[in-house]
């Protein structure tokens, strides 16, 4: 299986000084997302999408993941950038959030896996204007990379 | 002792044993001199004690120890039934429901002793003249219970042939005794114990007869007492001495037992071959209504059927393993057939075990499905008691209890059925005033039906009452907001009714706190439809009306018709399709703007599915249609698919919370190819 099997990635930082968490980063355009590692169940492939009908148009479908049907959404749509374009680096994150159960996201790409000390990410003042930070729960500095995390909660809430 | 493991069965056991008193009780109020209903009565309450005991839950043995007081002087005679005790009984069933409900939840049983229930009950118990005797009774219970029928070998009914051996035996001289032995309350191994006080009698004297049978006195299928007749050389205070040896007995009382001798030419006959036959039936049938007389003193436990008790959890693991078999199933098909397998020995393999896994799947869910009457048979003490609190004359009468359904669905809907059963008792029917202007009988009648329908159950809770008031709903509803007034005008009268469902709408003018706190109707819609199921409402001003539930069988796995629109695969529930038609474009016309067709002279509303999905039909407006007819209740529709796939067994998954928002859509199955399928909600489409 062309799966990467992440979640049992040990979490650093249980007994350090300053607490450390893991990020999944991600490309969506030309920029640069974090995805808390804990609630990252599984990375597939991009697959068939099976459409279903009458729901928002972020929910591209359901997939089969080991026998569960499995929704997913596209993050572009629903942040409001240009549609999902279909390339081989195209994986579909699998999410276990608490409140809104498991579900799949489209990303352009997963890059690698980072540490960051909760010191090196800042929070950001919420801007009512720009609609997409309210996504955000904070910037990440990566070997002078700019990485946004991502809210996943309100990532999932429905609009 | 460590009574943790028992922990479950005595919870399960209490529930049956509180539900079978609630039933019988409701009877004894109808029936106050029924000596079947009162010896059940007793027996239960009786068990429940024992049980609580045994458990070490003493509030609750307490409580049920005065009940039986009280049922055992109702036993008696010198206690007559009314209203008021009967109160009081409900009042004290309700308590030992709560005990058992602290249990299920803290394993321990609470700490309200329900001083004031006990203290009723001895009330009844003094005004019945019987104060001393309960005194007696609050020591030695048994003893007492032990006097009023002490020699209960006496009753025992001897067959033709046991007779004759017993009249052989007299005429060799020997001794013929009856016994009753007596067994402590408190003994844990009943069994045991009899088992010692066979050996040891069995040392003295031979065993003609025993009351219960000795298979059930070894599987414990008897109250507290145990009768023999025996035939010895030795003296009778021989043979009670060697049974009071064994410890935990309660007393042995006996003596030499009378009975018919048979006559010579009575004996004669019987050996002869032709004669018996009849006799040993005739025995046997005397031996059965000895066990059947027995199984009805032997305490409250029921007769020990062959069933095993399994966590339910046990079975949803199994149920999960069917479908990931069936899905497993389907894929084996569908790779046979994309391989292009020609061997014809793998298609009649693949074919067996289509038919095994489509038997295991139904003999599953056959094992999950269990009688509503679980659920329904609280009901006549709730109308009974919302009766005397509305103070409206009511009766319940119910059918169909034996119908059977998934235990999930049977769990969950026990509360929707009890709304609409209130509802009916408070809105639906009328103060007897009113209904005395409306020339009703005095007494409202409410109806719970129950019958299966094809692949789904129905349950209607049907009430004579006033009906639905059409135009007081709409003007509730504009009032409260739920509509405009425009709308309330185009609305038709059903749709108008269906608002009773909406969140938050309540007519009842008072509120009470039976029913009318605005929720109750939305709640039993969305539970309903949370089980896949669908309630609907039928009603005739002034007449009364109809709530009818539709539930499916089965949650887990159907059978599907498998058809493809614009190139995406969906499923129909075979259950709700009635025909396939093959329709050309000019047989369709238009009846307000909407298609239809004229299928053999009843004219159908057709659907098409491309619009309904937002997808573009491959077909053009030339070719034929293919309509697949379905069903819901009366109504009919076509649907209009670009295709067939075939029938297929699908195993049903839930989209998710998620996407629940699609109505059309009840879920999604995964077919052979590990592809995803949505199933189409043909209720929901029409």
């Amino acid at each position: 299986m062309d799966e990467l099997k992440v979640s049992e990635v040990k979490l650093p930082g249980e007994k350090g000084e300053s607490e450390t968490f893991q990020y999944i980063v991600i490309k969506l355009g030309s920029e640069q997302y974090g995805i808390d590692i804990r609630y990252v169940d599984n990375i597939v492939r991009m697959q068939h999408i099976t459409r279903v009908p009458k729901v928002a148009n972020y929910l591209r479908g359901v997939i089969n993941l080991r026998g569960e049907v499995i929704p997913v959404m596209s993050l572009r749509v629903k942040m409001d950038l240009p549609d999902d374009e279909v390339t081989k680096a195209t994986r579909i994150i699998i999410l276990k959030l608490e409140q809104h159960g498991t579900i799949g996201v489209i990303v352009d790409e997963v890059k690698e896996v980072v540490t960051l000390s909760t010191e090196e990410i800042e929070k950001i003042t919420y801007d009512v204007k720009e609609d997409r930070s309210s996504f955000l729960s904070g910037v990440g500095k990566h070997n002078d990379e700019l990485i946004s995390i991502l809210d996943l909660n309100v990532v999932a809430m429905e609009k | 002792m460590d009574v943790n493991q028992y922990l479950e069965i005595f919870l399960d056991e209490t529930k049956e044993h509180l539900e079978n008193l609630n039933a019988q009780i409701l009877k004894l109020e109808q029936e106050p001199e029924d000596v079947d209903t009162i010896n059940e009565i007793f027996r239960a309450a009786h068990s429940l004690k024992g049980m609580a005991g045994t458990m070490g839950y003493k509030r609750m043995q307490a409580l049920t120890h005065d009940m039986e007081n009280v049922f055992s002087e109702i036993r008696n005679g010198t206690m007559k039934v009314n209203s008021n005790l009967i109160d009081t009984l409900f009042q004290c069933l309700d308590a030992l429901e709560e005990y058992n409900n602290n249990i299920q939840e803290t394993a321990d049983e609470g700490t309200n002793d329900n001083q004031q229930l006990i203290a009723q009950l001895n009330e009844y118990l003094k005004s019945a003249g019987k104060q001393q005797e309960a005194a007696v009774k609050e020591n030695a219970p048994t003893a007492e219970a032990g006097e009023n029928a002490a020699e209960k070998w006496k009753e025992i009914k001897l067959g033709e042939s046991e007779r004759s051996v017993l009249t052989a035996a007299r005429q060799k001289g020997k001794n013929v005794y009856g016994l009753t032995v007596y067994v402590q309350e408190s003994c844990l191994l009943k069994a045991a114990r009899a088992f010692l006080v066979y050996k040891a009698v069995e040392e003295k004297a031979e065993i003609m007869v025993s009351n219960p049978p000795a298979q059930d006195i070894e599987d414990e299928k008897f109250d507290l007492d145990f009768s023999l007749i025996v035939i010895s050389d030795y003296s009778l205070d021989e043979i009670l001495q060697a049974a009071k040896n064994v410890s935990e007995i309660e007393k042995v009382t006996g003596a030499v037992y009378e009975f018919e001798e048979v006559t010579a030419t009575e004996s004669s006959v019987a050996v002869q071959p032709g004669e018996t036959k009849v006799e040993a039936a005739e025995s046997v049938k005397n031996q059965n209504t000895a066990v059947k007389a027995n199984d009805k003193k032997a305490s409250g436990k029921p007769v020990v059927n062959r069933t095993v008790r399994v966590d339910i959890e046990k079975l949803d693991v199994l149920m999960n393993l069917v479908s990931e078999l069936i899905i497993a199933k389907n894929s084996l098909v569908s790779a046979s057939n994309a391989e292009g397998v020609v061997n014809a020995g793998v298609n009649e393999q693949i074919e067996y075990l289509e038919s095994v896994t489509t038997n295991l799947h139904e003999s599953v869910m056959k094992v999950r499905m269990v009688p509503i009457e679980s659920v329904v048979s609280k009901f006549p003490r709730m109308i009974r008691d919302l009766s005397k609190k509305l103070d409206k004359k009511m009766e319940l009468y119910m059918s169909g209890e034996e119908t059977e359904l998934d235990r999930t669905v049977v769990d969950e809907i026990g509360d929707p059925l009890m709304h609409l059963l209130r509802n009916a008792a408070d809105h639906g029917l009328e103060s007897a005033e009113l209904r005395a202007q409306r020339g009703k009988p005095e007494v409202g009648s409410i109806f719970l039906d129950a019958y299966q329908d094809g692949n789904n159950v129905v349950i209607e809770v049907r009430d004579d009452g006033s009906g639905i008031d059409v135009e007081n709903v709409k003007n509730k509803a504009i009032e409260r907001g739920v509509i405009t007034p425009e709308q309330g005008e185009s609305m038709s009268e059903k749709d108008i009714i269906n608002l009773l469902f909406h969140a938050g709408f309540s007519t009842a003018k008072k509120i009470s706190d039976v029913s009318g706190r605005g929720v109750g109707l939305d709640v039993v819609k969305s539970k309903i439809e949370s089980l896949s199921g669908e309630v609907e409402v039928k009603s005739v001003l002034g007449e009364g009306s109809t709530w009818i539930i539709r539930l499916p069988l089965t949650l887990a796995i159907i059978q599907a018709l498998m058809v493809t629109v614009g190139g995406e695969k969906y499923a129909i529930s075979l259950g709700s399709i009635q025909t396939i038609e093959d329709i050309r474009p000019d047989e369709i016309k238009f009846v307000q703007n909407r298609e239809v067709i004229n299928l053999r002279g009843s004219v159908i509303p057709i659907i098409r599915l491309s619009n309904e999905l937002d997808i573009e039909s491959s077909k053009t407006p030339e070719d034929n249609l293919v309509v697949v007819i379905v069903k819901k209740g009366e109504k009919l529709a076509g649907l209009v698919v670009d295709e067939l796939v075939g029938q297929q067994e699908i195993v049903i998954k839930s989209l998710g919370k998620y996407i629940s928002k699609c109505k059309i859509i009840s879920g999604a199955t995964i077919l052979g190819d590990g592809e995803v399928a949505l199933i189409l909600d043909a209720n929901a489409l029409i």
